[in-house]
């Protein structure tokens, strides 16, 4: 046994994220880990790593053997723990050898030796199987490319434990199917791997075991040298939660179509050439809750941002009617005039003025709707975002508190209201509920259901596909930039959804 | 709606049982809110103090308070511009160039050229304008970061200010140009050694902020807005009237207010109310505070970057009148080093680099603190040498008690 991680349990505030995790991996096996967004996965490759430091989770950790603290990432590269993130850590500007070497350069007195660190570099570039010059700029590689250099530099660094996290998510199906044969050769010559993937194919041809977590706690291993693990009994696995009255009822009450969208493509906003939404019909109908499910990656942030005054891509063609009615939304303004409200997944980010109170974050959208000749009435402003406090129930201390200091749900219901404040016909809700507590989540569900029931459109991007059975009408599947399926609500299952994706991969 | 519920039922009608708590604990939470304003006034109060004490009383006679206004009138006009830009999250290192670029071209146009005032005065404005537009685009359309444009900005117009003189000193000007830094406002009685039209006009001031203030407090009330106690509001309104009144008596015993006070109380009222009440100034501090957020809430954000920096050119223009004019003479060095002391206003002030955060008031009392400081400083015969290593220090010294007090909170 070479890695066990025992009854590791690590919580954020007001959020448990790992709840006895035990996790472990044989000597020379390539260990694939699988779970739901949001099932812990990430954060245990942390806690491995050491960027959760020792004492800020609580359970044991054993290499080798041998209890490990390790205090950041240092001490798990030490031991030859290396990660190779989801989002690369290159530096584009600098040479595959310069890359290679960084913070480890070959070195004598702080003058780098660069013939030795050509060769050392050419040496590692054979081994996995890349044929470029040492001296090109990693910027130049395409993605697939540039994970082998992190791969090479992490077998400079004398691995023992490999963990890849979702490497071939960006890749086409050559350059993985490359990643894959690279790993079985890696794990011929005895360096233990750990997988992170969504993709089961993938892992059923190279793991040699799999852990599955699902709401922050391992629900199963399952050992596939004892005989074939078939793709169901994983999804049921990854999905199989009780389903209890966590979602308001409802009776949906659901009219004409309202709000549609044809043919709608885009490209990549850094590359013209890469097509990132090929082609989307969809179209939501009065009172209707409509729902897009689909891994991180599958392009529905990108779909609901391009579409809402064109925040996201370029070259983008397609039509948006509503009421039947072709219009412009080729600012968020025209969007917005048309009434079209986009809730961001990424509330600190792309959705709060945080250091500023959240009276002023509620009329930002719509600051004519709180003065007169541009000039603010500030009790009026001030009037409306009381009136929001209280119909969502936003616990502050005030409404000049600053939102910086509110919690997660209710940071998300001051979004909630300045978006509502601009009265939207058509509600684009991008992961409403990520990150916030289940009583919050709650209330944020009861609050879809009020507005379907006023009539306006609403669509809900999830990742959490109990949330979108729970909440929506129907659902768009969608993956790599397309829909691959479209099922009403009453008929769709997590396996039925995850079988579509899988499929379609 | 109740249109006269008092505040304790406000408080109360909002069903939170700490209300009763929170009001006894309301001064000393607004004195923790509004640290930053008062701490700023009181730093200047205990600044001027301290001089006042060192230079023996010359700091506040008369005509030294005149003079203090006079030297920093452009300093305030301009930090008025740069606390915009600063706000919306750029810098503008051309001021100082096109301050001086600024009033060699009034110089031309007025002393080699022979043009009215009027006309000059308005086209060297709308000349200030039209180099804010510029770097404003390139910052706002081109994306190029503003420390850059407005770097390249500062050699341009330096140079141009040296080629438009011919490396001369050119002046003077004509007596009624003049009269924009050096006139004071007409004296309608004739009371032996008191202005006495400058008194009343100052204790008018007073009276009609502190009305404003009243006004403003009741309507903040009959909203339910919590705002500051009552003993507080009547100590700071006495007081801050007080002041006005007290400073304008003693300009009022020399030759009364200056025409460029008047230029700046004006604009600094104007700025104020634009950057706390209206749609634009909002948009500007959500600009700066995050603006990915304000882009997906509808707000052009190029435009009012483009906006903020011809506004800072229009008032850099401004700025470069009112010197060349209390110069009587337009010079190739006029406006050197100009943008340091404005930044610093702003940063002493409270304006953060990172943008979203400052105000008005501020980036105003922050200049006069680097006005008061000059002007004490070389009264006590302290060389320019060690000025500029106390300003540093000052500044930096400000800065760091704002990120303290950031951390802390």
């Amino acid at each position: 046994m070479l890695l066990e991680m025992r009854n590791i349990r690590k919580t954020f505030p007001g959020v448990v994220a790992l709840n006895q995790v035990n996790l472990q991996v044989q000597a020379g096996e390539i260990h694939a880990i699988v779970g739901e967004n949001g099932a812990g996965k990430s954060t245990l490759m942390k806690v491995l790593s050491g960027v959760y430091p020792h004492g800020s989770y609580s359970g044991q950790i054993l290499f080798d053997g041998q209890e490990r603290e390790f205090a950041g990432i240092r001490d798990s590269e030490h031991l030859g723990i290396i990660i190779i993130h989801q989002e690369l850590a290159l530096v584009p500007l600098l040479s595959i050898a310069e890359n290679i070497f960084l913070g480890n350069e070959t070195a004598r007195h702080g003058v780098i030796d660069w013939m030795a660190a050509h060769s050392r570099a050419q040496a590692l570039l054979h081994k996995v199987g890349l044929r470029e010059s040492p001296d090109t700029p990693v910027g130049q590689l395409g993605v697939g490319k540039q994970q082998l250099v992190e791969i090479a530099k992490a077998l400079s660094r004398k691995v023992r434990l490999l963990i890849l996290d979702e490497p071939t998510a960006s890749l086409n199906e050559n350059d993985s199917q490359a990643l894959l044969d690279l790993l079985l050769e890696l794990k011929a010559q005895g360096i233990t791997c750990i997988l992170i993937s969504h993709k089961l194919n993938e892992i059923s041809r190279v793991a040699d075991a799999i852990t599955v977590l699902r709401d922050g706690s391992t629900v199963q291993m399952l050992d596939c040298r004892e005989g074939p693990v078939s793709e169901d009994r994983v999804i049921q696995a990854m999905v199989g939660r009780e389903m209890s009255d966590r979602y308001p009822q409802r009776q949906p009450q659901v009219g004409d179509i309202v709000f549609e969208v044809r043919n709608w493509r885009a490209h990549h906003p850094q590359r013209s050439d890469r097509e990132h939404l090929k082609g989307i019909d969809l179209n939501v109908r009065r009172g209707e809750i409509v729902g897009i499910a689909g891994l991180m990656g599958a392009g529905r942030t990108e779909l609901a941002m391009s579409i809402f005054g064109r925040s996201w891509g370029q070259r983008i063609s397609g039509e948006v009617r509503l009421h039947g009615q072709p219009i412009d939304v080729s600012t968020v303004e025209k969007a917005v005039s048309h009434g079209l409200a986009y809730v961001t997944e990424d509330r600190k980010g792309n959705g709060l003025v945080l250091n500023e109170d959240i009276q002023f974050n509620t009329s930002l959208a719509n600051l004519p709707g709180v003065s007169f000749a541009s000039v603010i009435d500030n009790g009026q402003e001030h009037r409306v975002a009381q009136d929001y406090r209280e119909k969502l129930r936003i616990r502050c201390s005030g409404v000049d508190q600053k939102t910086l200091n509110l919690s997660g749900g209710n940071q998300q219901k001051v979004v909630l209201s300045k978006w509502l404040f601009t009265s939207p016909e058509v509600l684009i809700l991008d992961e409403p509920t990520r990150g916030i507590d289940v009583g919050a989540k709650y209330e944020i569900y009861t609050l879809i259901a009020q507005l379907a029931a006023e009539g306006k459109c609403v669509i809900v991007i999830s990742s959490e596909m109990p949330e979108l059975l729970g909440i929506t009408d129907r659902i768009y599947v969608m993956n790599e930039g397309r829909f691959v399926a479209e099922m009403p609500t009453a008929e769709a299952s997590q396996e039925r959804i995850m079988r579509a994706i899988v499929k379609a991969s | 709606m109740s249109q006269t519920t008092h505040p304790p039922a406000s408080t109360l009608a909002d069903g939170n049982p700490t209300a009763a708590v929170r009001h006894d604990k309301s001064l000393l939470h607004h004195l923790q809110h509004n640290l930053r304003e008062y701490g700023m006034l009181i730093t200047l109060v205990a600044i001027m103090g301290f001089f006042q004490y060192m230079t023996e009383g010359t700091l506040m006679q008369p005509l030294n308070l005149t003079n203090l206004v006079l030297q920093n009138s452009y300093i305030v006009i301009m930090a008025l511009g740069m606390l915009l830009v600063i706000v919306a999250g750029h810098i503008d290192l051309s001021v100082g160039s096109v301050c001086g670029f600024i009033g060699a071209l009034a110089a031309v146009l007025m002393v080699e050229y022979n043009w009215h005032f009027v006309p000059a005065t308005l086209v060297c404005l709308l000349c200030g304008g039209l180099i804010g537009a510029i770097q404003g685009s390139f910052v706002a359309f081109s994306r190029i970061p503003s420390f850059i444009v407005t770097l390249a900005g500062m050699l341009v117009f330096k140079g141009l200010a040296l080629a438009l003189l011919a490396g001369q000193s050119v002046g003077p000007f004509p007596s009624a140009f003049q009269m924009l830094s050096s006139g004071f406002i007409p004296d309608l009685f004739s009371v032996e050694g008191l202005r006495l039209t400058s008194l009343l006009l100052g204790a008018a001031v007073a009276a009609a902020l502190a009305v404003g203030g009243l006004r403003q407090r009741a309507n903040r009330l009959r909203h339910g807005v919590q705002t500051e106690p009552a003993g507080l509001f009547v100590a700071r309104t006495v007081v801050f009237g007080g002041l006005l009144v007290y400073f304008s008596y003693l300009l009022a015993s020399y030759k009364g207010l200056p025409n460029v006070l008047i230029v700046m109380a004006l604009l600094i009222v104007l700025f104020d109310f634009v950057t706390s009440r209206t749609t634009i100034g909002r948009r500007i501090y959500a600009m700066g505070g995050n603006e990915k957020a304000a882009k997906l809430s509808g707000i052009k954000t190029e435009r009012l970057t483009l906006y903020a920096f011809i506004n800072m050119g229009v008032l850099a223009a401004l700025a470069g009148l009112v010197f060349a004019a209390r110069l009587n003479t337009a010079t190739p060095k006029a406006g050197l080093g100009f943008e340091l002391d404005v930044i610093a206003a702003c940063f002493i002030g409270g304006a953060s680099a990172s943008g979203g955060v400052g105000k008005v008031m501020g980036a105003v009392i922050g200049a006069f603190v680097m006005g008061v400081m000059n002007n004490g400083m070389s009264i006590l015969g302290i060389g320019i040498d060690y000025q500029q290593v106390i300003k540093g220090v000052v500044l930096l010294a400000a800065v760091l008690v704002d990120v303290y007090n950031k951390n802390k909170a």
